[in-house]
């Protein structure tokens, strides 16, 4: 009830403090995730993010305060009856050893199916859109232990997918991705957001950040230190803030948003362009 | 009505799915896997079959099979039903028990040497039952009931003691070989503290063995397993979805501490009721999951296939204790040599990788 009265969305955390054992990772913290907003936290190592994201999910109680789904606390709700709704890709797994690409996207489905319901049709068809969308058909029958690290990525990202949910939870989804693949997947999770799934990243690269999220988050020792529009509160400030690191903030030449140039401790010789190819060039003659 | 189709999504092996009532049962069936099995049956079967023609009374395989149907000679009839059918199930059932135990703790220990040993529960057992061979002096029920409580008592000890946040494999394995050590030397104590005679009847409960077991036990073990099997089997599907990873598995609906702490329930309960009829027969929980695996070359330990090997197993082994050396020996020394070939397969087999 509280959610819906306070406009704080179908996912929030109220109050949260967060600790493993002893070690107390964030206070009171609290963070909603807006209804259908594409929702990315950012932060340095270590701060917390993941934490976040495993509190958001159910998987860690909170020492005191709730989680907050649908208007009850998340830890009323049964495994599987978050499973329906939420969906977590965790920042590291492991596949069990043999196990073929399709079955473990297949896996994806486990809070739609029941010991008399296995492999439903609509099991089967949102396997085959999961993994179409993530581009890992061709890979199908091979066995994961033998894909290299982004091709391993994208089947987890299937997984998820599968799941069929309507939030998504995704801790760091472009590691072990190229360039290309990195963006053809926060173009998929820009549709799919588009198509009315809310979700929520956490991304190391600030630019994809900026580009892609509706609402940022930055996290810093385990508090919220800013959140909103990106372009309203990206400042050269808040990123020496957040991860001590001086940088000169540019608009994004193909989407205006806000582009972070770092400047690092020194300060780069200044090279030529028309130098450095030529360089390249003889180089390669050698 | 059955509505069998072929899957259109590629696993890599021929899989079959079956949709039933408009859907409202459906299953994906591993083709493979159900050869596998049905060959494991045939051969059990024929293992069974052989079990019941041979001994001091050698029979005609046409008579066996005439009373199994309750045809042909009287006599005939009781050796055959009444004498050795009893040892053919319960070998057939101890086997198939051991085997679906070690699967359980295999998966949940995603360790292809977890086992029900790992929690201490053989070493526990043999405690239970040499303190009262030793101590009580006590009969066959006696032993049976002292192994019961000291496996039992062990495994709880155990798991409280790997207890941090749930338990996880590894710590269960660690911990589990801690006590088991511990609670070993302390058998091999009370064994040499013991008089000669008090120590051999020990030593033999030990090994584990069929001998002298019949219709008295066959009844006990086949309620206990009408009840624990169906369990096992309804749980088979969160205990593979763990196999994915706590992580992953809890953010798709397993509820991971309850599921393991049920499966361990489970998988104590088969161990216990062997151990309680037949002593602690090694290797078959090891051993049968990782071979069953391998024939059905699935990506992770499954229950039935691996049931079934352990079945085949043991009643392989207990014919050829019961007839190939001339003296009836415990069957426990033949399983521990499978568990010897099945080391040196091991070793094989990673050296020719
Ligand atoms: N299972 C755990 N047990 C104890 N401490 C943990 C556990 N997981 C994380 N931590 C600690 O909690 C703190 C926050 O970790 P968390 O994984 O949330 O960081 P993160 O922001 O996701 O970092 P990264 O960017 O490196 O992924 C770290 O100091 C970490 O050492
Ligand atoms: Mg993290």
């Amino acid at each position: 009830m509280t959610g819906s009265q306070f406009g704080l969305g179908r996912l929030h955390a109220d109050n949260v403090t967060l600790r493993y054992d002893e070690r107390t990772i964030s206070r009171n913290l609290s963070v909603a995730v807006p209804d259908g907003s594409f929702t990315v936290i950012v932060g340095p190592n270590a701060c917390g993010k993941s934490t976040l994201l495993r509190a958001l999910s159910r998987l860690l109680v909170p020492a005191s305060g709730q989680v907050i789904l649908d208007s009850r606390s998340i830890s009323d709700l049964s495994a599987k009856d978050v499973a329906r709704r939420l969906g977590l890709l965790p920042q590291s797994s492991i596949a069990p050893e043999g196990i073929a690409v399709a079955d473990l996207v297949a896996r994806g489905r486990y809070p739609h199916q029941s010991f008399f319901r296995q492999w439903s049709k609509a099991d089967e068809e949102s396997v085959i859109a999961a993994m179409e969308a993530t581009r890992v058909t061709d890979l199908s029958g091979r066995l994961v232990d033998e894909l290299s690290g982004g091709q391993r990525q994208r089947v987890w990202i299937a997984m998820v997918l599968a799941q069929e949910t309507p939030i998504l939870l995704l801790d760091e989804p472009t590691t072990f991705l190229d360039i290309a693949h990195q963006i053809e997947l926060m173009d998929l999770l820009a549709e799919l957001n588009r198509q009315g799934r809310t979700i929520v990243a956490v991304l190391h690269d600030l630019n994809h950040a900026c580009r892609y999220a509706s609402h940022l988050i930055a996290m810093k020792d385990g508090a919220i230190v800013a959140e909103g529009n990106p372009s309203a509160i990206v400042t050269e400030r808040l990123v020496k803030d957040v991860f001590g690191l001086p940088s000169v903030i540019i608009p994004d030449p193909v989407s205006n948003t806000p582009l972070i140039v770092p400047k690092g401790r020194q300060v780069a010789p200044v090279v030529h362009l028309d130098t450095s190819a030529r360089a390249g060039k003889e180089r390669h003659r050698d | 009505m059955r509505a069998a189709v072929s899957s259109h999504l590629n696993f890599g092996r021929s899989v079959h799915v079956v949709r039933v009532l408009r859907g409202r049962l459906s299953a994906l069936f591993d083709r493979l896997s159900i050869f596998i099995g049905l060959a494991l049956a045939v051969l059990a079967l024929g293992i069974a079959g052989l079990s019941l023609a041979s001994g001091k009374y050698p029979i005609a395989l046409a008579d066996v099979l005439g009373a199994l149907a309750g045809q042909g000679d009287d006599m005939v009839r009781m050796i055959v039903v009444e004498w050795r059918l009893p040892r053919v199930a319960l070998a057939f059932l101890l086997g198939g028990a051991l085997a679906m135990s070690g699967a359980i703790f295999q998966s949940l220990t995603r360790n292809p040497l977890g086992s029900p040993d790992i929690i201490g529960f053989s070493a526990g057992s043999y405690t239970g039952a040499l303190m009262v061979i030793l101590l009580l002096s006590g009969g066959y029920y006696e032993t049976a009931a002292g192994a019961l409580i000291g496996g039992i008592v062990t495994a709880i000890a155990v798991y409280l003691l790997a207890y941090r946040r749930g338990v996880q494999g590894f710590r269960l394995i660690v911990v589990g070989i801690g006590v088991a050590a511990m609670l070993s030397a302390f058998n091999a104590w009370m064994i040499r503290e013991a008089d000669l005679q008090v120590a051999m009847s020990a030593a033999i409960w030990g090994a584990g063995s069929l001998n002298g077991l019949g219709f008295e036990q066959l009844a006990p073990v086949a309620i206990v397993l009408c009840v624990v099997v169906p369990l096992t089997l309804f749980l088979a599907r969160p205990m593979r979805q763990l196999e994915i990873g706590d992580d992953a598995a809890r953010a798709s609906g397993v509820d991971a501490n309850r599921t393991r702490l049920l499966l361990m329930v489970l998988g104590v309960a088969l161990t216990a009721t062997v151990t309680a009829v037949a002593g602690p027969i090694s290797f078959i929980a090891l051993a049968a999951p990782q071979i069953a695996k391998r024939l059905t070359r699935a990506s992770g330990v499954t229950l039935i296939p691996s049931a079934l090997t352990g079945g085949l197993l043991l009643l392989a082994a207990d014919w050829t204790t019961q007839h190939a050396f001339g003296v009836q020996l415990p069957v426990g020394v033949m399983t521990v040599s499978i568990g010897g070939l099945y080391f040196i397969w091991l070793l094989i087999r990673e050296g020719h990788k």
